[in-house]
């Protein structure tokens, strides 16, 4: 099977900085693939190369066979990338029915009933049905995540890519977002989830990914990695995250 | 002759209220015209300066730069008493409309760009992975915000602008000021002057108002 998303020798310099430092990584089709390791590993970087928020220097990326590169045809690329921010970032000037239904008609052609009847169904998925004509400033960071979720999924794209989708919540908001993500999770939806959640990890993911130093270090299936892992750096890493 | 004889004599006022009205119809209309041409000129002058390709950049930065450099008086002198030697010659109404909106927009480019450059990173960010095209991403997500931001900074250019209507009497245009001035030639007082004053007072101290209004809101919001 083709992969759906297949980067090759990724690399990307931040002035001196090297944060990607020759990343190969291919997701199948369904895959959910969730990418760990400390911060400036290049994790954030990775998934965000990948809908060209950032440009890579080296390497390769395709999208659905689609080569993402200067000059491409990003917005047809984009179109198929669904993303989740750490900081949300909906649009604070439009209702949260709108923040949800304005790309699909402005980048898919839908008509608005339609791009709003589909935001109405997705944001009741989301469990936000009573919060639709509210702002988001008027809603927690939580509900303000799985706008943000509904938002991305409006698009009806082949991939979902999230950015440390609960890094920027409060605790007690943490699970409610988790749980939007894994119940996506089981729908065949392709995701590329960048987290801190380990038990999240355990329980979602197909595979694991470890990176460091901008270089993918183990890569595995949930329990192999958490259980058995070989490489000493995510060994630490593990003791590092898991003993507090 | 007492003090309301000379300066608030109302025999005068009431013989010179037509003059100091048809004054006002064009200060307004001149007000008006350079505040909505200078606005419209900056949206694009910020447009092409922050994302236009590079020679239509440089162009709109240069521009931004002269135009704040020119005194507004020395520009409207050389539109009007100028310009006719290269063969353009141009209305009182024509040249100070031009003066004025010129130099409006280059203010209102300023003042754009910082509204625009006050829209948080993530905005822009999510615009782009939603697939909203340039235009769209402007429109939708961007100025919306980046206007709200600028209000009050607009609101008190465009007072400015107002203000500086009164330059245009230098070109024989017959503004308020100007008709201010020769009603008070005909009647030999200055009654019509200082109603003139208090009429751009009167017109401009709301608006005055509002812009502390507005910027007191958007502290408010900020928090």
């Amino acid at each position: 099977m083709a992969a759906i998303i297949d980067i090759k020798n990724l690399t990307k310099n931040f002035g001196g900085f090297r944060a990607l430092d020759g990343v190969d990584l291919q997701v199948a089709e369904g895959e959910i693939v969730v990418i760990i390791g400390p911060s400036g590993s290049g994790k954030s970087t990775l998934i965000r190369c990948i809908n060209q928020l950032e440009e890579h220097d080296g390497g390769t990326i395709a999208v659905d066979g689609h080569a993402v590169q200067k000059g491409a045809d990003l917005t047809a690329i984009r179109t198929e990338l669904g993303m989740v921010f750490q900081s949300f970032n909906l649009f604070p000037h439009l209702s949260v029915l709108r923040n949800v239904s304005l790309a699909p008609v402005r980048v898919r052609g839908l008509s608005w009933p339609e791009a709003d009847a589909r935001a109405r169904k997705l944001l009741e998925r989301v469990g936000l049905k009573d919060h639709i004509d509210k702002y988001p400033a008027q809603l927690s960071g939580g509900q303000q995540q799985r706008v943000g979720i509904a938002r991305a999924l409006a698009m009806e794209p082949k991939v979902l890519l999230f950015d440390e989708p609960t890094s920027a919540l409060d605790p007690e908001m943490v699970g409610e977002v988790l749980d939007v993500i894994q119940q996506l999770a089981k729908t065949g939806v392709t995701m590329m989830v960048v987290t801190h959640e380990m038990g999240f990890a355990r329980k979602a993911a197909n595979r694991v990914v470890f990176m460091d130093a901008g270089r993918i270090v183990e890569q595995g299936p949930p329990d192999a990695l958490f259980d058995t892992p070989r490489d000493e750096r995510l060994r630490n890493f593990l003791n590092a995250v898991l003993s507090h | 002759m007492s003090f309301f004889d000379a300066f608030l004599n109302w025999d005068v006022f009431v013989q010179t209220l037509p003059l100091l009205v048809s004054g006002l119809t064009i200060t307004i209309s001149l007000g008006l015209s350079a505040i909505v041409l200078g606005l419209a000129g900056g949206l694009l002058l910020v447009l092409l300066r922050l994302y236009g390709p590079t020679p239509l950049r440089q162009i709109a930065t240069g521009y931004i730069d002269i135009f704040r450099a020119i005194p507004l008086l020395v520009l409207l002198v050389v539109i009007y008493y100028a310009l006719p030697f290269a063969g353009l010659r141009l209305t009182p109404f024509t040249s100070a409309t031009m003066a004025l909106s010129f130099v409006s927009a280059a203010y209102s480019a300023e003042i754009f760009r910082a509204g625009i450059e006050g829209v948080p990173r993530g905005q822009f960010e999510a615009a782009r992975a939603l697939g909203l095209n340039a235009y769209r991403r402007m429109s939708d997500i961007i100025l919306p915000q980046a206007i709200k931001l600028v209000i009050p900074p607009i609101t008190s250019n465009s007072i400015n602008v107002f203000k500086d209507t009164a330059l245009a009497s230098v070109v024989a245009m017959p503004d308020l000021l100007k008709q201010a001035t020769q009603a008070q030639a005909l009647s030999a007082n200055p009654t019509p002057l200082i109603s003139a004053a208090v009429i751009y007072i009167a017109l401009l101290l709301p608006l005055v108002r509002l812009v502390s209004v507005f910027e007191r809101r958007l502290a408010a919001k900020g928090r």
